[in-house]
């Protein structure tokens, strides 16, 4: 584990004026300041196939993680965050499938808190949702958790109790299969993808309800117009722009939050201060990458390397050799690379393109390689707000699609209805879409226009299949909805507290239609079971935890509803997830 | 007199404030006692109508029945449509041609039959049911809680050939997404000592996704005399992005006010935003102490150029023109312009 012996504060840092490339860059030497546990440093890395980061590596059947206040400084403005055993990113625990593991969580802060294994199976009451699964973990007190291991593969767990996460909260879980681990590799690293932001987040949201454009810097602006205009002719220039005008939508909605306020983290560390993770020449090196960002999609690349994808949401697909990865908040995605140079840039740009978190792959510490030009956010497009009407009517002149008229109408009458819910018509639900697309093949805004081959959601097959082959008895479908100006999330056009639960039959099979009426991509995670994402047609394709749902799209899956008892299903954008884009789930 | 017009303004208001509450499409509400009142709005209503408690009970099987419940060929064809409830297609909204479509888009009235969102939970509450804690409270997010803020729209200097003046406009507000209280005040100081203010006390709520409805009491004083009012208005987002508020006063003297305002954010940067703006007053009675004239009374235009350090801090320079119309005008001291132009230097900030 590696700390800052010496706080290096540095006075100029601390000045509110610092610069902005600061601020995106983040502190070289930024992270957790303080004392803490033992801390053998970079070198851990030459003795551990983990640790290129700054957590702990944690083994065995019992552990105890200690929750508390420490100072954390990522920008040059100190803060307090909240930590598990003092670091940021918290201990990486490695886990043996079959074995039933104890971890005693101790809270020595001054609200409750709590810790949840995300995308673990295990009993409802040992999943760690306050007031859902369990009390909560009060200040002072210390809870058992204790379950058996029924998986393997890459997972992580953080706080699911108010913006804890945000604050430092989340750390990985590597759980070895019983049978031994069956991907080959002669070395692996954790890059667990993460953000800080120096205000509190609470006070975040609260701008966001008075502003919901709050931290886009990214807006249309007149002189862009002009310059449209004198590229593109009037009519193409303004058209362009009426339906975001008209609906009263920002077509670079692509964030809440930007690098205004976050700074993202590859294991703790900031783009500037360059997380390294070594490797040997000729090795072939698996990285385990989590997203752990509380509000953010990262698209990760590392140039001139080609990625194979081995393993999603902790479970083996058959593999998929890409170049960039869309990562949503609570997806892992783990891929082998065989790096042929000194040092390569891992790459982490947002989806909005206003920053990025970086690391660097390489043969020794101290080396880098260049960091990619950055991309020009992509204004959402006509499928992003229309779903397959964009085809249909294609009002404003189909742009790509324009000449296939077969192909247009074979989509048309295949075109998939939504049936929205009857509280979708109030001030909670600022659009709807009455034809979604269904396209699983779209890598999805910003990522369409490129050479690079991209990781979508129809690349992937999990080995073995549907563990449950029966055919799903019945179809539900539930709307993601929201309201930028006022910055309500809901479900249904229902904010959680106005929600009643979703039942599911104990032991049944069902499929789930995820529609998505908003202009953002939601990554949707439901605890306790997994979620068998399926085409179009019904063919399965991958299970996975976490399944994001892009703007105007419907992604349907089945569960087979196996686990007894209440469960928390929601956006796993957590500013997204507090507005109430949130459901509770009962298995009876 | 001035008690009745007040009381019935209050019938009104909550007249109004009941109807938008039933015509909040909430499946919740939706018993079948509320039925004969929910005919207050729209086609929207009709197809909730349909969709109350007897439907919930099917609804676990509609789900199941077959994929082609959510699938139609296309949306032209929904009266042949094989798939559940007669009632909600005979109800299908008008505005559901593609016309309507092409030009409004997502805000067309829904597709395909509607939904009930409790449909799901086959009875099942968040408080109640199985595998419930006991004796604790159930998880609560921030959609249940209320937050407090402050917005300051002008903190100004104002610098004309009459007089030099420092204005003030801003509220306090506190509540949710969607149903706010405001103390709103607007004071004019010129010389040290306030001019005119306004002290206002609404109640927001939202009706729609960009519109709320306002309503409450405005005290106003200063030099001239004291006058007290009841407001009710619509304050909200236009498309195209203007941002409108018009709210119709009655005052215990049997005078009225409409005053709208509208505004526009144009960006030039990111940061450098020009802000045209235009505030109409328009007075039912002539109230001579206040030096007020009956009808079209006074027009501010102008324009506010802020460069956004911060989008909760942004100082601004602009330039406004006000003009007195007819009787208003008339009632203006000897020698004062029916037209007035001035500087402005000031700052919006918000917490």
């Amino acid at each position: 584990m590696q700390y800052e012996k010496s706080s290096r504060f540095d006075p100029a840092l601390a000045s509110p004026l610092k610069s902005r490339r600061r601020f995106v860059q983040g502190l070289i030497g930024g992270g957790v300041v303080g004392a803490g546990f033992a801390s053998s440093g970079w070198a851990q890395d030459e003795q551990l196939p983990f640790g290129a980061g700054r957590a702990q590596v944690l083994s065995g059947k019992t552990f105890n993680l200690v929750i508390e206040e420490q100072p954390a400084n990522f920008t040059g403005s100190p803060r307090i965050a909240t930590m598990i055993n003092g670091s940021i990113p918290a201990p990486t625990l490695r886990w043996k499938e079959g074995d039933t593991v104890t971890i005693n969580v101790t809270n020595r802060l001054s609200q409750p808190t709590s810790i949840h294994w995300h995308g673990i199976i295990l009993p409802f009451e040992m999943d760690g949702v306050p007031g859902i699964s369990f009390p909560g973990i009060a200040p002072g007190q210390t809870f058992q958790y204790r379950f058996k291991l029924q998986q393997s593969g890459t997972y992580w767990y953080h706080s699911h109790s108010a913006f804890q996460e945000m604050t430092g909260m989340y750390g990985a879980i590597v759980i070895e299969p019983a049978e031994g681990e069956r991907i080959q590799a002669d070395r692996e690293h954790l890059i667990m993808l993460s953000e800080w932001t120096d205000e509190d987040p609470m006070y975040v949201f609260q701008k966001l309800k008075t502003m919901g454009h709050l931290y886009n810097f990214n807006q249309p602006t007149l002189p862009a117009l002009l310059e449209d205009i004198s590229e593109n002719g009037l009519d193409a220039a303004v058209t362009r722009r009426d339906m975001f005008n008209v609906m009263r939508m920002k077509p670079t909605d692509l964030a809440d939050l930007s690098a205004d306020t976050l700074t993202y983290l590859i294991n703790g560390v900031t783009p500037a201060g360059n997380n390294t993770s070594l490797f040997e020449k000729g090795q072939r090196v698996r990285l385990r990458i989590v997203n752990a960002a509380g509000n953010t999609f990262f698209d990760l690349r590392i140039p001139d390397l080609p990625m194979t994808v081995v393993q999603v949401d902790g479970m083996d697909v058959e593999p998929v050799t890409v170049d960039e990865i869309r990562m949503g908040a609570g997806e892992t995605y783990d891929v082998l690379v065989t790096p042929d140079q000194d040092a390569h840039t891992i790459f982490a740009e947002t989806m909005d393109r206003t920053g990025y978190a970086r690391g660097t792959l390489a043969t020794q510490q101290g080396l880098s390689a260049p960091i990619p030009p950055r991309r020009q956010a992509q204004w959402l497009s006509m499928e992003d707000m229309m779903g397959t009407m964009s085809h249909a009517d294609a009002p404003m002149g189909s742009m790509d699609h324009g000449g296939d008229h077969a192909e247009m109408s074979m989509s048309n009458s295949m075109q998939v209805q939504a049936r929205h819910a009857t509280t979708e018509f109030g001030p909670s639900t600022d659009m709807r879409v009455d034809f979604p697309r269904t396209n699983l093949d779209d890598p999805g805004v910003g990522l369409r226009e490129t050479d690079r081959r991209v990781l979508t959601l129809s690349d992937l097959r999990t080995l073995g299949g549907a563990i449950d082959q029966r055919e799903p008895e019945r179809e539900i479908e539930l709307h993601l909805t929201g309201n930028m100006e006022r910055y309500s999330w809901s479900i249904d056009g229902l904010e959680y507290g106005k929600s009643t639960p979703i039942h599911f039959r104990y032991g049944e099979r069902l499929r789930v239609h995820l529609h998505n009426d908003t202009m953002m991509t939601h990554p949707m995670h439901l605890h306790g079971m997994w979620s068998d994402l399926e085409d179009a047609d019904g063919n399965f394709l991958a299970r996975r935890h976490t399944l994001p749902v892009q703007p105007a799209q419907r992604v349907s899956f089945s569960v087979t509803a196996d686990a007894l008892g209440r469960w928390a299903w929601h956006c796993h954008l957590l500013l997204h997830m507090d507005a109430g884009m949130f459901r509770e789930v009962v298995v009876v | 007199m001035k008690r009745t017009l007040l009381r019935r303004f209050f019938v009104f208001l909550f007249f109004i404030e009941s109807s938008f509450a039933l015509a909040q499409v909430d499946g919740a509400q939706l018993h079948p006692e509320h039925e004969e009142h929910n005919h207050t709005d729209t086609a929207i209503e009709h197809d909730a109508e349909t969709t109350h408690s007897d439907e919930v009970v099917d609804h676990s099987q509609h789900g199941s029945d077959e994929p082609g419940a959510a699938i139609s060929t296309n949306h032209e064809q929904h009266g042949s449509q094989p798939d559940t409830g007669e009632a909600e297609h005979q109800h299908m909204p008008e505005a559901m041609d593609h016309e309507a479509m092409s030009g409004s888009m997502m805000q067309s009235e829904g597709v395909g039959s509607l939904r009930d969102p409790h449909a799901y939970s086959n009875g099942f509450e968040l408080t109640s049911g199985p595998y419930l804690l006991e004796s604790e409270r159930k998880i609560s997010l921030a959609d249940a809680k209320n937050f407090v803020g402050l917005w300051v729209d002008r903190f100004e200097y104002v610098e004309s050939h009459d007089f030099d003046a420092t204005e003030f406009e801003g509220h306090v507000w506190m509540g949710d997404s969607y149903n706010r209280f405001l103390l709103r005040g607007e004071v004019e100081v010129v010389n040290d000592s306030v001019e005119t203010a306004e002290i206002d006390l609404l109640h927001t709520r939202a009706i729609s996704p960009f519109w709320n409805v306002q309503y409450g009491l405005r005290r106003e004083f200063g030099e001239k005399d004291e006058r007290n009012w009841a407001s009710i208005g619509l304050s909200g987002l236009a498309p195209y992005w203007f941002e409108v508020d018009a709210s119709l006063f009655l005052g215990e003297n049997g005078n009225s006010l409409f005053d709208i305002e509208a505004e526009y954010d144009l960006l030039l940067t990111q940061r450098l935003v020009m802000q045209p703006r235009i505030d109409i007053h328009s007075y039912g009675k002539t109230d001579k102490e206040m030096g007020r004239g009956s009808g079209l009374s006074t027009l501010k235009t102008g324009f506010r150029l802020r460069y956004e350090f911060d989008r909760q801090l942004a100082p601004y320079i602009g330039y406004e023109r006000v003009i007195k119309y007819g009787e208003t005008a008339d009632l203006l001291p000897v020698g004062e312009d029916r037209t007035d132009n001035h500087w402005i230097l000031g700052f919006k900030f918000w917490f």
